[in-house]
């Protein structure tokens, strides 16, 4: 059925007059019959009835009456809702930071947790790592990953990869790359295609084949301009000429650790380490896989165990002990995330419930204004389901608006707000406001405007028309102040919800704060420093001494107190492990027979950079270097598990890789290298220092291509990391500096999850205790209104303060302690889901519980003192005169 | 106040179509005389309550059984006057035969006697 407006129009007083001239009717037969005017006309009116309900139900049979009457009741909603713009501003505003919050971190979950990675079937897509003794998910050694890929009987192809620096020269100013060494199929896995050009095909990765290279998109555009000839050209990294075959697109971005801005690729058999082909090493390379169609987790898990135990008894010396770990990739990408995100949804969608709370209570204050409306609305024929259809109309129409502005703001800020964000989160690039999110802010609107219209609706729908229109116009009702406590109780229990997890966080991260590292990270810098390409080929007496250059241009720089090579390791950032056994001991027979630990190659002033204690005997000087008899300084946790109560100093031991036997002269600190919150959990926590001159030459050979330095600073100097990217140019252009950062920004990142985590359980706290607390100020300060005369009698009677305070105080306190137990049986129930992200203190802290309870009674009590107070004022004779 | 009106559309439903219909048949009437007419041919006993006739009119005309036209009465007034359909027929005689239905069943139901003698 059309609707046509004008049509509509002409209808209504069509009906309008066709029911008037019944009545006139009606009146000239009852006044043929004798009766009077008077008489025959309210006569006729009375048997006519209720003629506003007549025509409705009239209407009805129109056909297009439902339509008709939600743009009436639209119409009806948006006049009340400007009446009131104070009220409909408040609303909307709440409404549209809960709805915006909410539709941010959705918009969050949905592309971070729930969309699938972006690669054709995602789901076949697992992460692979060698499981060892001392780590679960260890890198694979190449000749391993080879046969893995031969034996294996599930997957549909592997690739393995690791990180890599390219010093890039010959293209301009020489710069630092970031990049990766890859196995011939590690795309195809993908199934990323190249832009242009090809990938490397299979034995392109065998060692000593031609050296190749692929490019970023950025790369591509940055340096050739998007130009297609760039197939063919060489490229100078680290001084050997690769030839370019392929560009990947821009928009690739893996999202796995080390796969951020990468712009090279290339196959890894370029890689001139010797221990490349030697099938114990582990050199930091892990894999990834693509299972075949069909193909279970589980079933690959059991076949890889298959291969690995096939390789351990070929292969005893090395592969004895050694599984595999299979992981799916997005599992592996989003890891610890998922609680984090999921506990802040959580968190914010309390929020909103909140938030839904006092809006529904002021439509319930309001509601008790407009109990006079509803009641003659009703007198004038309107039914029941028609005001409650009337009061929904206009709470969704609240909602509706405070959701279109949350979306708006969700859509402008999620982005402004990752980018903010200390937390680097993976698949960033893929957030958006995508159906699923737009259907999810859709929904929750509808809810809301449900959620807090329903309540007040059904209690405003039913009036009393006899009483409200007796009572002229007061219009006061015991039932509001009912709903509105239980409203207060409700905000009152999801307010401590939130403030014990915020106050979890707190009591986490002040212990992270407090746990010692083992350093002291303050004013201390670190960076890398490549030399230039052709190091490469100076042999190591050429490089030791460019190293030594390197200490002295740095050293005298203005402000630097202290400096140290650091190769491989930095603490928390990056671990380089060795392989030894004891002197004294029976030699191993295998690699898998011997020790390893956490190694740490540095220089004499390292204790001096990083302040790590010394304990006993000595640290490294200036004498151990390539020409003494090598040394070695261990941890105390070393010395304990391998010495026990015996002195280690003066024992030997015997590093594989790095020239056999050593001499340990000192023992030092533990330094916590898995990260403030999870060293004490790891297996492998044996740490031992090795004098950066004694490295071997095919060691230090290697260096050139990339060095950490450490280095202690006078924090009063200004700019100190510029001063120290001049001396090293000044050394010459084709020295590179890369990535400076501090300590301090490595300890405070590596705690960055935790900070967020507070930081935004605290914000939805304050704002949940915000609107608690309002909202018990608002119905204390009702029912003190409301009792005023009762409580200008009982002062009249001869009632003290304190009884009076005790009233008052007493209504609003058992409202708070309501909600503080049921809050607390809540959080009892939910800490837990957050206990992952907990440190030292456990998810039912009774401190914290106790602490945060108080804390909301207390201001709680606050709240209602104000109004207690304006009942202390109340004067007897006034309040009696009253009315 | 509102349920009241409800309930009695819902008693009436069917049965006031049938007499509204059935008035129809002798000419076309309008909504006041329908209801005079009902009520004056059941020697007033069914009075039909406005709130349900005019909703019915309005109904049956929407099924397209009766049609309504604006004429000016002998009192000159313009009153809106309602006519059976041929559909409005044909619906009569149905509801006709379904109401003799009922009512035997129902007389049926009251006097199951004289049904066993008559079998």
């Amino acid at each position: 059925m059309t609707f046509s407006f004008w049509n509509r129009q002409k209808r209504e007083s069509e009906l309008e007059e066709e029911l008037q001239s019944h009545l006139r009717m009606a009146v000239k037969d009852r006044t043929d019959r004798g009766e009077t005017q008077d008489e025959a006309s309210g006569a006729a009116r009375r048997e006519l009835g209720n003629i506003g309900l007549i025509k409705e139900v009239t209407r009805e049979m129109w056909g297009w009456a439902s339509f008709e009457r939600l743009m009436q009741d639209l119409r009806y909603g948006l006049r009340m809702l400007r009446k009131s713009p104070g009220f409909t501003a408040i609303a909307i505003l709440t409404l549209a930071l809960g709805i915006g919050a909410n539709t941010a971190l959705f918009s969050v979950v949905n592309g971070v947790l729930f969309n699938p990675l972006p690669y054709p079937h995602p789901e076949q897509l697992v992460w692979l790592a060698e499981s060892k003794p001392n780590f679960a998910t260890g890198s694979i050694s190449f000749p391993n990953f080879l046969d893995w890929q031969k034996s294996n009987q599930t997957f549909t192809s592997m690739g393995l990869s690791r990180g890599y620096s390219y010093n890039l020269t010959g293209l301009g100013e020489a710069e630092q790359l970031r990049g990766r060494l890859i196995s011939s199929g590690f795309f195809g896995v993908l199934g990323v295609n190249p832009a242009i050009g090809r990938c490397f095909a299979p034995g392109e990765d065998a060692i000593g084949a031609a050296p190749l290279a692929m490019i970023s998109g950025g790369l591509w555009k940055r340096k050739f301009g998007g130009s297609s000839e760039v197939l063919g050209k060489s490229l100078t990294l680290n001084g050997k000429d690769y030839t370019i075959v392929g560009v990947i697109p821009a928009s690739f971005d893996l999202s796995l650790g080390g796969f951020n801005h990468i712009d090279i690729y290339v196959p890894i058999g370029q890689w001139e380490n010797p221990l490349l082909p030697k099938r114990g090493a582990g050199l930091g390379f892990h894999g990834i896989g693509r299972l075949k169609p069909g193909v279970t987790i589980e079933q690959a898990r059991a076949d890889m165990q298959g291969v690995t135990q096939g390789l351990a008894a070929a292969y005893p010396d090395t592969d004895q002990g050694i599984g595999s770990a299979v992981f799916s990739l997005k599992q592996t990408i989003v890891k610890d995330l998922r609680v984090f995100l999921l506990v802040l949804l959580a968190a914010v969608g309390l929020v909103l419930l909140i938030a839904c709370v006092n809006v529904a209570n002021l439509m319930l204050a309001r509601s008790s204004v407009r109990t006079r409306e509803f009641a003659i609305r009703t007198a004038m024929g309107a039914s029941q389901g028609r005001l409650l259809r009337q009061l929904l109309t206009e709470s969704l129409l609240l909602a509706f608006a405070g959701g279109t502005i949350g979306l708006l703001l969700a859509g402008w800020g999620t982005k402004v707000a990752i980018a903010q964000l200390p937390v680097t989160l993976p698949r960033a690039a893929e957030i958006g406001l995508d159906a699923r999110v737009l259907l999810f802010t859709l929904a929750i609107t509808l809810a809301c405007g449900i959620f807090f219209g329903l309540g007040p609706a059904l209690k405003s729908a039913r009036p009393n028309l006899h009483d409200t229109l007796k009572e002229g116009g007061r219009g006061g009702s015991g039932s509001r102040h009912r709903a509105q406590g239980v409203f207060v109780v409700v905000e009152m229990a999801m307010a401590l919800v939130l403030l014990i997890a915020a106050g979890l966080m707190i009591r986490s991260l002040s212990a992270l704060w407090r746990v010692n590292p083992g350093f002291d990270s303050h004013n201390v810098l670190t960076f890398g420093v490549a030399l230039p390409p052709a190091m490469g080929r100076a042999g190591s007496t050429g490089i030791r001494a460019a190293l030594r250059r390197v200490d002295q241009e740095l050293a005298s720089v203005p402000g630097v107190q202290s400096i140290s090579l650091s190769w491989a390791a930095t603490p928390i950032v990056t671990d380089d492990e060795d392989l030894f056994w004891i002197e004294g001991q029976p030699k191993p027979t295998s690699e898998n027979e011997m020790n390893m630990a956490l190694s740490y190659v540095v220089e004499e002033n390292y204790l001096n950079v990083m302040r790590t204690p010394l304990e006993r005997g000595r640290f490294f000087t200036v004498q151990d270097n390539e020409h003494a008899s090598r040394v070695v300084v261990v941890d105390d946790v070393f010395a304990k598990q391998y010495f026990g109560d015996q002195d280690p100093i003066g024992q030997h031991i015997f590093l594989t890789n790095k020239g056999g036997r050593a001499e340990i002269v000192g023992v030092v600190a533990h330094v916590k290298q898995w990260g403030l919150d999870s060293d004490d959990k790891e297996k492998l926590r044996a740490q031992l220092y090795f004098p950066y001159m004694q490295l071997p030459d095919e060691a230090m050979a290697l260096s050139w291509n990339g060095t950490g330095v450490m280095v202690r600073y006078d924090p009063k100097t200004p700019a100190i990391g510029e001063s120290m990217r001049a001396a090293i140019k000044s050394i010459s252009s084709e020295h590179v500096m890369t990535s400076t950062q501090t300590m301090d920004s490595i300890i405070s990142d590596s705690l960055a999850t935790q900070q967020v985590s507070l930081i935004l359980l605290g914000a939805f706290a304050a704002l949940a205790l915000g609107l608690a607390s309002s909202g018990i100020y608002g119905v204390i300060s009702y029912v003190v209104e409301q009792r005023t005369q009762e409580i200008g009698v009982r002062v009249a009677l001869g009632a003290r303060r304190i009884d009076v305070l005790r009233i008052v105080l007493g209504t609003g306190m058992s409202m708070a302690a309501l909600g503080v137990l049921i809050g607390l049986a809540a959080a009892f129930a939910l800490t837990h889901l957050m206990a992952s992200l907990l440190f030292g203190v456990s998810a039912t802290d009774p401190l914290t519980f106790a602490a945060v309870a108080i804390l909301l009674l207390g201001v709680a009590l606050a709240a209602c003192y104000i109004p207690a107070r304006r009942a202390l004022r109340v004067d007897p004779i006034a309040a009696l005169r009253y009315e | 106040m509102g349920p009241r009106y409800q309930n009695r559309i819902e008693l009436l439903q069917g049965t006031l179509d049938l007499l509204v219909l059935e008035t129809l048949r002798w000419g076309p009437q309008h909504g006041y005389g329908i209801s005079q007419a009902i009520r004056t041919n059941s020697g007033d006993i069914l009075q039909v309550d406005t709130g349900s006739l005019y909703p019915a009119l309005h109904r049956l005309e929407r099924q397209k059984w009766i049609t309504a036209d604006w004429k000016i009465s002998e009192n000159k007034q313009r009153v809106r006057v309602y006519r059976l359909t041929a559909g409005g027929k044909k619906q009569l005689e149905s509801e006709r035969s379904r109401w003799a239905q009922v009512s035997d069943a129902i007389a049926g139901v009251l006097n199951p006697a004289k049904r066993e003698s008559e079998a």
